[in-house]
């Protein structure tokens, strides 16, 4: 009796499916899979002389409609066992997220080593490291040895950049 | 005779010689290292392996695999964390033993164990590697399609994951490799008028990202994490007892591994799990499994070194990767321009031997590293990762921009990485992917020049005796996942 008193109440409390992992999960994968089917009836169309078996589009044409069916197999099964909920994304993640963006932009518009040296400074600043010494050994040092390794022993030239820039002038 | 001296050759190669040190030496730290491992490793290392000559650099990633395989089972005995997933099984009686005051006995059996499954398995490699060649003569198009095709299926039975998300992983990774100018039309597909997507996506810039960097973001979710370490005063060399009591459990997961490792796509970590499983089964003492028994650490580092070299057998004979790190070796071979396959076999036979004999130096070269320093190495864990991942990001950074100085191909890893760090957070393994996008050009080009030869027939396919031997085997694979006990999703 109890049990089933207790299974109704984690039904009550299970919530609708549509705030579910799995289904936010694989709904993701069918609408990127399905915009990209549509993307594959763009391909060009090669004229029978020139077309080796099948078109360019059927290969990738097939492979998406493969994942669409695998995904909602996937969806069914799940409704029968629930995906295990998982734990809420803790802060570091975002920021270590936000700061990847901030490497991009900074790569783009500033200096590629320099975007090196924001990151691993604010990476290892948020992810608790406070000894100033240790943050300028990760965010300066280390890029500086990194540098000159691959400039000097693999001789790449790095992206221009306002630090590059005095280096190399 | 012959083969032999060639197997012989890194020895009086100094250049090689040192590759295999540093391969070594390299290779333990990583798989020290919980989180990075022989495939991530690999990867991070594929692009340094530019500078050198072909040769040099298999050897220097064959010698991250070997040496990454066994450094997973240092941390695995001392932290209970595996340093590489391969070492999962480890942990059950390596950490129980350890807290016992046997550390050292437990590290012994594991650096015994996995040297003589390395060894062994490079004997596998050394005798079915070129009778396996010798039969992919027989193969035409048709039947690498197949083979390709069984491949692709076999990863629906890798690890304990779902079968049916790895072979969502599989199709993604075959999709990705569709990106680009179609190569026997030069039709642009999925390049949405990027200029830089025409030549299509490198393999390095997603095995980076899918890794490394989605390891990285693991990690950001790890911090709080306290690891309980055990300290190691000296590694001993097992016993008279601990012999008597193992030596018929490592030569059967020897055997087990090396077999396991020769299937596509499965590899050091089923192996192990299944070493582990089959030493319980064969033990006269089952019920101390979990507790700390020499025969667990023994049957589980065993097999998962003999892994190694049963999953270069199909990856050199064959081009189909046996395993996650093989994958990441054969994409060190394509981008060297080596094509493996029989004929390498017969136009490159040094260079085979070169590999094989290599392999068998990193073997012998783990285990005085593993016996004499792992007190050392296994102080690299203590360095934390709010310094280390920095410092791993710099690198991934830098050698993905040195592949073709292109800033495009350090955003395609930037992305994989977050795709990588979601797939894994949803159980979705990262392998399949590589092991498709590896596999993706093959099926592909099989598929079309078969069509081509059986003028669009399609069950031309069906008068292929290999062909069709290869198609079962893919049903078969695809239907034995469902045989357990519980289909996971």
């Amino acid at each position: 009796m109890n049990n089933v008193q207790n299974k109704k109440r984690a039904n009550k409390s299970r919530s609708p499916f549509f705030f579910t992992d799995s289904f936010k999960v694989l709904s993701l994968i069918i609408i990127i899979s399905s915009i990209l089917l549509i993307v594959t009836f763009t391909f060009d169309i090669v004229p029978p002389i020139l077309n080796r078996g099948i078109q360019p589009a059927t290969f990738p044409k097939a492979l998406l409609v493969l994942i669409i069916f695998l995904t909602l197999i996937v969806y069914f099964l799940s409704l029968k066992i629930p995906w295990k909920k998982e734990k809420k994304l803790p802060k570091q993640f975002f920021i270590t997220l936000y700061n990847f963006i901030l490497f991009i932009i900074i790569a783009k518009t500033l200096d590629f080593f320099l975007a090196i040296s924001v990151l691993s400074f604010l990476v290892s600043y948020f992810w608790g490291e406070r000894r100033i010494i240790y943050l300028l050994l990760v965010s300066i040092l280390f890029p500086i040895i990194v540098f000159i390794f691959f400039e000097t022993i693999l001789g790449l030239r790095f992206p221009p950049g306002i630090i590059t820039n005095i280096y190399y002038n | 005779m012959e083969n032999l001296y060639l197997m012989m050759a890194p020895l009086f190669s100094s250049k090689l010689l040192i590759v295999l040190f540093f391969g070594t030496l390299f290779g333990l730290i990583l798989g020290v290292l919980p989180g990075l491992g022989p495939t991530t490793g690999g990867a991070l290392i594929l692009p340094f392996t530019m500078t050198l000559d072909p040769l040099s650099a298999i050897v220097l990633l064959t010698s991250i695999y070997c040496a990454g395989t066994y450094g997973g089972a240092i941390t695995a005995v001392l932290i209970n964390t595996p340093g590489t997933p391969a070492a999962a099984a480890t942990c059950l009686d390596g950490y129980p033993l350890a807290q016992k005051g046997e550390a050292g006995r437990a590290l012994g059996m594991a650096t015994v164990s996995s040297t003589i499954g390395g060894i062994f398995s490079v004997v596998v490699l050394v005798f079915f590697a070129p009778l396996l060649a010798q039969l992919a003569y027989e193969f035409g198009q048709p039947e690498y399609f197949a083979l390709a095709i069984f491949g692709l299926t076999m990863l629906a039975s890798i690890g304990d994951g779902s079968p049916i998300k790895n072979l969502i992983a599989g199709a993604f990774g075959i999709l990705i490799s569709t990106i680009g100018k179609d190569f026997m039309t030069s039709i642009d597909r999925f390049t949405f008028g990027i200029n830089e997507l025409s030549e299509g996506i490198g393999f390095i810039p997603v095995v980076v990202g899918l890794f490394a960097i989605s390891e990285m973001l693991t990690q950001s979710t790890l911090l709080d994490q306290v690891f309980k370490r055990i300290t190691l005063k000296a590694v001993k060399l097992p016993s008279i007892d601990d012999y008597k009591k193992t030596w018929k459990t490592i030569l059967r997961s020897s055997g087990i591994g090396s077999f396991i490792g020769v299937l596509p796509a499965e590899g050091g970590t089923v192996a192990s799990l299944i070493g582990y499983s089959e030493a319980k089964r064969w033990s006269e003492k089952p019920e101390e499994f979990g507790k700390g028994s020499i025969e667990g650490i023994a049957g589980a580092e065993a097999a998962n070194n003999a892994a190694t070299g049963g999953a270069m057998v199909p990856t050199l004979a064959l081009g189909i990767p046996g395993s996650a790190t093989t994958a990441v070796i054969l994409t060190g071979l394509i981008i060297h321009g080596v094509r493996p396959g029989p004929d390498l076999f017969r136009e490159q036979p040094e260079f085979l031997y070169g590999i094989f004999g290599s392999m068998l130096i990193a073997n012998i070269m783990f285990f005085v590293f593993g016996f004499f320093g792992a007190k050392i190495f296994a102080r690299i864990t203590l360095v934390p990762n709010k310094l280390l991942w920095p410092m791993i990001f710099a690198v991934s950074v830098c050698g993905i921009y040195s592949l073709n100085q292109s800033l495009i191909d350090v955003w395609i890893m930037l992305l994989f990485g977050v795709i990588g760090f979601f797939m894994r957070r949803y159980g979705f393994s990262v392998v399949p992917v590589i092991i498709g996008l590896i596999l993706g050009e093959l099926v592909e080009g099989t598929l079309r020049q078969s069509l081509v030869i059986f003028e669009g027939n399609w069950l031309m396919f069906l008068t292929r005796p290999i062909a069709i031997t290869f198609f079962a085997l893919s049903i078969i694979a695809l239907i034995f996942p469902l045989f357990k006990k519980k289909t996971k999703i």
